[in-house]
């Protein structure tokens, strides 16, 4: 049985209109490019950002996926990769929106400041299952390592993904999922 | 006397740590299972079988069940019978963690300086807690443990005059508060007595008791009979959208404490409760 059977919507990243029309709640199977930036990532962009350096990967119209993937073992695409708790990038979430990120993918509640910046930005917040690395780790067809090596599994790497099952957790108008 | 070698120990370590981060204990593989039947929120119900699913999926195909593959912490219980006095056991854990973690393709989530965040560690040291019991052989117990989770582990000193229900409350708000995320239905250790060292302990012990068996003093039994029943009620439910599956299990364990004071520590596991024995 598929995990979801029924009035799932099927979406693809580079799509532009469609992350508007989301409502918090929507069920979405995503297929496209989503790149993975936890904590220290997060800080390494955001002083880049700041310096006006350049950054190793443009950030505009971008998906972030808080995740920190286990190592990849043999004959397997990647290795567990669900979410992290995401309230920890609350702090440094404004930046990456102004630079253009999109979305963004995690576990959790964000502050009532990252629903406004979402709003603000016609940008969504999605919510994978924490605690399912090895089930999403089989929605994802190819790993490209993108930036910031030295930081091992806190790395960015570019993750492939094909129907990675997501729930809507704060959309473009600031619904919030666990708000309602 | 048996005389173990540190090749002994380590290589239990490394199988164990392994065995943990893979297979979803039983009890809590047949719990997940039991929520998925009775759950009856639809969304709810969906992330019950992903999460049933994931453990299949992670046992199939040899990937961790999480990719927090935790801080390990090992009990190390020696019993009588067994020699290890020419050994150096904290370094034969660590060996057997370090192993362990790279054979099984596991994260690396150890910084050595926890203020500069710096130092490539090699996924050591872990947390080790000796201890001598009266029991035949030594029994080694890994639990990694996640950090989503840890992050929302509560301490409280009540005072000794504190009623059961102000521990109730303490314990159900340490669970609001967690809410959503740290990846619900949670199972709860609970550590009541000792000093407030020992109560942390002592709730990091708790998760070690499989969850379908209940405390064996009656008392603290139906204290977690109760919890367990109202804490389903609120609503939280798996990944915090909703339904009547918060807690899969709540386990308690208690230890004489002083006059003065009452500590209770709450410590919040997610849904993937790991950990794995042996005895040698």
């Amino acid at each position: 049985m598929s995990f979801f059977n029924d009035n799932f919507i099927k979406l693809l990243t580079r799509s532009k209109d469609e992350f508007s029309g989301l409502r918090a709640g929507d069920e979405v199977l995503l297929t496209g490019d989503i790149y993975t930036a936890r904590d220290q990532a997060h800080k390494k962009l955001i002083e880049l950002i700041r310096k006006g350096g350049k950054l190793p990967f443009d950030l505009k119209g971008q998906i972030i996926y808080y995740c920190g993937p286990t190592k990849t073992p043999p004959m397997r695409v990647i290795g567990s990769c669900g979410p992290t708790t995401s309230a920890r990038m609350d702090k440094m979430t404004g930046p990456l929106l102004e630079a253009g990120v999109k979305a963004m993918i995690g576990k959790g509640r964000r502050s009532e400041e990252v629903r406004g910046l979402i709003k603000k930005h016609k940008a969504v917040y999605f919510l994978a299952t924490g605690g399912a690395g090895a089930y999403l780790a089989k929605r994802v067809i190819s790993v490209k390592p993108v930036a910031f090596k030295e930081l091992g599994p806190e790395a960015v790497y570019r993750l492939r993904v094909k129907d990675f099952p997501l729930i809507v957790g704060i959309d473009s108008q600031g619904n919030d999922i666990f708000r309602k | 006397m048996k005389k173990l070698t540190e090749k002994m120990i380590s290589e239990s370590v490394a199988r164990l740590c392994i065995d943990a981060n893979l297979h979803l204990r039983p009890d809590v593989d047949s719990a997940l299972a039991r929520a998925l039947s009775k759950e009856s929120g639809i969304q709810a119900k969906k992330i019950l079988k992903q999460l049933v699913d994931n453990a299949r999926i992670a046992k199939a195909d040899r990937v961790a069940l999480c990719q927090d593959t935790g801080m390990p912490v090992v009990f190390v219980d020696i019993g009588r019978g067994v020699d290890v006095s020419s050994l150096d056991m904290t370094r034969a854990v660590n060996k057997g963690v370090r192993e362990g973690y790279k054979r099984g393709y596991l994260r690396n989530s150890i910084v050595l300086d926890p203020l500069a965040r710096e130092g490539a560690s090699k996924f050591s040291p872990c947390v080790i807690h000796f201890t001598f019991g009266r029991h035949k052989g030594m029994r080694i117990t890994v639990l990694p443990k996640g950090f989503g989770c840890e992050n929302k582990t509560q301490l409280k000193m009540f005072n000794p005059t504190a009623t059961i229900g102000d521990i109730k409350d303490f314990i159900i708000s340490a669970v609001q508060q967690a809410g959503p995320d740290a990846c619900p239905p949670y199972i709860l250790g609970i550590g009541i007595g000792g000093t407030a060292d020992y109560a942390c302990q002592l709730s990091k012990e708790a998760l070690l008791r499989p969850i379908d068996k209940p405390n064996p003093l009656g008392a603290v039994a139906k204290l977690e009979k109760e919890l367990y029943k109202k804490i389903n009620q609120s609503g939280i439910g798996p990944m915090g959208l909703g339904g009547n599956t918060t807690v899969l299990g709540v386990n308690i364990k208690t230890f004489p404490t002083h006059i003065a004071g009452l500590p209770v520590c709450v410590n919040i596991s997610c849904h993937v409760l790991r950990s794995a024995s042996v005895i040698l």
